[in-house]
């Protein structure tokens, strides 16, 4: 009986401080609800029509001093808590640098997971403690949202748009993951856990290929890490090779005049139109599936469209191969 | 028009002078059009209700073990989309604003009469179309029809529960051009806007964002449709479409919409709170502009339903800001309640149970928005149980419980017959209680990460959800009390024979009688008093009838 949960645990850096936060808030709250709550019930007994040995004389409808007062007292609490956080959530989710990444593939109805050495994950995620991570999140059907409550973080997953949710885990252990975003029949279905290993042991298990994890594998259905010798960014080479890309791309011998890939990861690509885009993974996802859409300055729109043609998977290995190139051997982040 | 026409001998009143069903259907008066939608939305809140007893049910264990997955959401989207579009948002307003407005500003009728009957068949030719869709297999995309798996996903009859909507939402616009214009137009010589009551007031805000909200979410849904049946890619990124495009949209009416069910109820409770207490609103003015501050701000802040979606970070800023701006006027509307009750004579009858009431869960509903108006807290608790708790406390706690007051105080006026009082009493407690129960627990389920829309759940969170049912059986009987009572007080409920029961201030109470004339007054009153003026007991009224019925055209000011 004692033992029902009233708290989530906390496990990452991110939640300590959206924790204390969120009591701030209670606590205000409870502050201006007693107030309110005990201070109606107080009046209406205290001023009960048959009590008459109250004093009612006096009874203005309307001052000006209290009218201010329950206006900007209220108001500049406000502020402050907006201000907070805002600050807060600015930091957490404005870009960060020094990550690890993972890739996230939200689909109905299950989570897939890509580590950078190619490990990959379904419903559970792993992760190193102590180490910021970065989760890039896609969709590859309808809208789903990925959600640790534990780290107390979420972000949707958008099909066609890869959104970035950052967060440091600090205590080892099994954490719930969920779809929050109503996405179909087995919505309630969509869930796993996020394992969070030290350091030591997850390099050691993330070099076995994401093997050797009891936890891993059970009751999640589908929960068995596959893992491969081939990096992500190794995968994504293969799949370039597979799709044809290097017909063009990468090809000195090329009879088409192509954009240089290896130049494209980091840097701000001139447009025909133009205007620059930064080349990131959005940029390289669209240019993948809809070449048209952005042209780079100098070239003519020759390739086919490959929408339809590439899974989510494919795509970010594409994007870990194309960013390698630019890495040019540094290995990732 | 030839029907059956009053031949008793008392002074006909606005439900007995015709009794042909065809006086009722092909009503033009604005009372009897209020009487239409009151039986209308409360069939449908006892089938939102059905299938809101059906989820907590499933929600008893944590295994998904009563329902299916698929008719569990077609249950969360059935509930959501009959209690949205065909109970809260036309409750107050299109049966307390249709049934009062001109009765409190001393007006015959509306200003467009053939428009309001004709709001009520839209209403209701759409409804027929949502619940068709429902019987047809079901709908299971959740009251939000999220795209795209509304536009390309999702099986069933999904179009035409989105034309359902559609006409819904026209019957809404039509009811607020209505009132603006009647409020603007109609008011009796002397009822200047200062001397409006403040459900007045409120109406008016209500009906600006009926009339400006409404029709982009009516256009918004019509282009799910669209996509559904056409493929044109509008939403859906496979064909070139944007899906948060869709939510920048619908949240730019869904979220104005919560004040379209709360501010009407806001209204009903400055009535309520100073008819009980026997005292003028306090702060009036402020009470009046914080109702306009609502339903302008409110139209700048719907990008807060978005903060998990990538939307832009200093976006996200913008409209968190403004968030916590539009939750100053509501505070500014409590705090003056409380000191309308400060110093006066507070009788604790049924309606204000329900005000108090509504006092109560109001401000739990509004405080936990502040958890969900700051952005990083607000993250975490998105789509959880913390969401389905809070607006259930405001859009339940708030707005039924305002509608409940409104229903018991203006139930002798309305039908001319008293409710039983402990019966009430009663059920108002029941409700408090039994809504506490339900809901409270969803706040701590939701703060430990449980996402909503779930059919099944983790172990642990078991006992809370136990708790939540419990309490949404007693919240059950507690709604189920007045349909009875209220029914049963048609035929046996005390007689009322004098005007103002209550009495309270109004031009409802005071010079119309106990059961309103089929053309609300005899002669066209002059107004000389402000309203809620209860400080004078020796003076019986503060209006002078005019000598002779005259039609009052407006004037401003």
């Amino acid at each position: 009986m004692w033992n029902i949960p009233f708290v989530p645990p906390t496990a990452s850096e991110e939640g300590v401080s959206i924790s204390i936060l969120y009591w701030a808030i209670t606590a205000l709250a409870v502050v201006f609800g007693a107030i309110v709550l005990f201070g109606v019930i107080y009046l209406a007994v205290r001023y009960r029509a048959d009590n008459n040995a109250v004093d009612r004389s006096n009874a203005v409808d309307s001052d000006l001093r209290v009218e201010l007062a329950w206006t900007l007292v209220p108001l500049v609490l406000a502020l402050i808590i907006f201000g907070w956080a805002a600050k807060l959530y600015a930091d957490i989710y404005a870009p960060r640098e020094g990550y690890y990444e993972v890739f996230v593939i939200g689909k109905q109805w299950m989570w897939h997971c890509q580590h950078p050495n190619g490990v990959r994950e379904n419903n559970v995620l792993t992760l190193p403690a102590g180490r910021l991570v970065k989760a890039s999140i896609i969709s590859q059907d309808v809208i789903h949202a990925f959600s640790i409550p534990a780290f107390r973080v979420k972000r949707d997953a958008v099909p066609g748009r890869y959104n970035a949710m950052y967060f440091t885990p600090t205590k080892p252990g099994e954490y719930h993951l969920f779809c929050t975003e109503y996405c179909g029949t087995k919505h309630s279905e969509m869930i796993g856990k996020v394992i969070v290993l030290p350091e030591e042991e997850f390099q050691a298990w993330l070099e076995k290929g994401g093997q050797g994890l009891a936890t891993a594998t059970t009751s999640t259905g589908g929960g068995a890490a596959a893992g491969g010798t081939l990096t992500l960014a190794q995968q994504g080479e293969q799949t370039f090779k597979a799709l044809g890309c290097n017909a063009c791309h990468m090809n000195p011998n090329s009879a088409v005049k192509v954009p240089d890939i290896t130049q494209t990861w980091g840097n701000d690509i001139p447009l025909a139109d133009g205007r620059t885009v930064k080349g990131d993974e959005a940029y390289i996802r669209e240019s993948i599936l809809n070449p048209g859409a952005k042209i780079h300055k100098g070239f003519q729109n020759l390739m086919p469209p490959y929408q339809g043609q590439v899974s989510e998977e494919q795509l970010v290995q594409l994007i870990a191969y194309i960013k390698s190139l630019a890495d040019s051997g540094t290995g990732g982040n | 028009m030839a029907t059956a026409t009053y031949t008793g001998t008392e002074k006909p009143n606005y439900l007995n002078w015709k009794t042909s069903v065809a006086s009722w259907l092909l009503t033009y008066d604005h009372k009897r059009i209020a009487i239409l939608y009151l039986v209308s939305i409360s069939v449908f809140f006892l089938m939102g209700g059905l299938a809101a007893a059906l989820i907590r049910m499933e929600l008893a264990t944590p295994r998904g073990d009563l329902l299916t997955s698929d008719i569990y959401n077609k249950m969360f989207t059935t509930h959501g989309v009959i209690m949205i579009f065909l109970f809260l948002i036309p409750s107050i307003p299109a049966v307390f604003g249709n049934f009062l407005l001109p009765l409190m500003i001393g007006a015959r009728d509306v200003a467009f009469p053939r428009l309001n009957l004709l709001s009520w068949y839209f209403f209701m030719a759409g409804a027929l179309m949502v619940l068709i869709a429902l019987f047809r297999g079901g709908i299971d995309t959740g009251w939000t029809f999220y795209t795209p798996y509304s536009s390309s996903f999702a099986k069933g009859e999904v179009s035409l529960a989105i034309v359902g909507v559609f006409l819904a939402g026209f019957a809404s616009i039509f009811t607020g051009i209505n009132f603006l214009v009647t409020i603007h137009k109609m008011r009796a010589p002397g009822m200047t806007w200062f001397r409006l009551p403040l459900f007045v007031w409120a109406m008016y805000a209500t009906s600006l964002i009926q009339v400006l909200g409404t029709p982009v979410v009516a256009i918004t849904l019509l282009l799910v449709a669209v996509e559904r049946t056409f493929r044109i890619g509008i939403f859906d990124p496979n064909l070139g479409g944007d899906p948060i495009l869709y939510q920048h949209l619908f949240w730019f009416y869904s979220h104005p919409a919560v004040y379209i069910m709360i501010l009407p109820a806001m209204g009903v409770i400055s009535e309520v709170i100073s008819a009980f207490s026997k005292r003028r609103v306090f702060g009036y003015h402020f009470v009046a502009f914080s109702s306009l501050a609502i339903a302008i701000i409110g139209f700048l802040v719907w990008g807060h339903h978005m903060f998990s979606t990538g939307q832009s970070m200093y976006a996200g800023i913008v409209f968190s800001f403004l968030t916590w701006i539009v939750a100053i006027p509501s505070a500014i509307k409590t705090f003056n309640w409380m000191a309308t009750i400060w110093k006066g004579r507070v009788h604790w009858d049924t309606p204000m149970l329900y005000a108090l009431g509504f006092m109560g869960l109001f401000v739990i509903g509004g405080l936990t928005g502040l958890h969900l108006a700051a952005m990083a807290t607000n993250v975490h608790l998105t789509d959880t149980y913390f969401i389905v708790a809070h607006f259930h406390y405001v859009m339940v706690g708030g707005a039924i419980m305002g509608y409940l007051a409104a229903l018991h105080f203006w139930w002798p006026k309305m039908t001319g017959r008293m409710y039983p009082e402990g019966w009430g009493k009663l059920a108002a407690m029941l409700v408090f209680v039994g809504f506490n129960l339900t809901f409270f627990p969803q706040f701590i389920l939701g703060y430990m990460g449980m996402p909503r829309r779930y059919h099944s759940y983790p172990e642990e969170w078991a006992v809370l959800n136990v708790l939540s049912t419990a309490g949404s059986s007693v919240l059950g009987l507690g709604y189920l009390l007045p349909v009875i009572y209220l029914t049963w007080s048609l035929k046996y409920g005390k007689v009322v024979t004098e005007r103002n029961p209550w009495g309270a201030r109004g031009l409802e109470w005071e010079l119309v009688d106990p059961v309103p004339d089929p053309h609300n007054f005899e002669r066209t009153p002059i107004v000389t008093r402000p309203a809620y003026d209860y400080g004078h007991p020796e003076e019986p009224t503060g209006f002078v009838p005019k000598p002779r019925p005259v039609v009052v055209g407006g004037k401003d000011g």
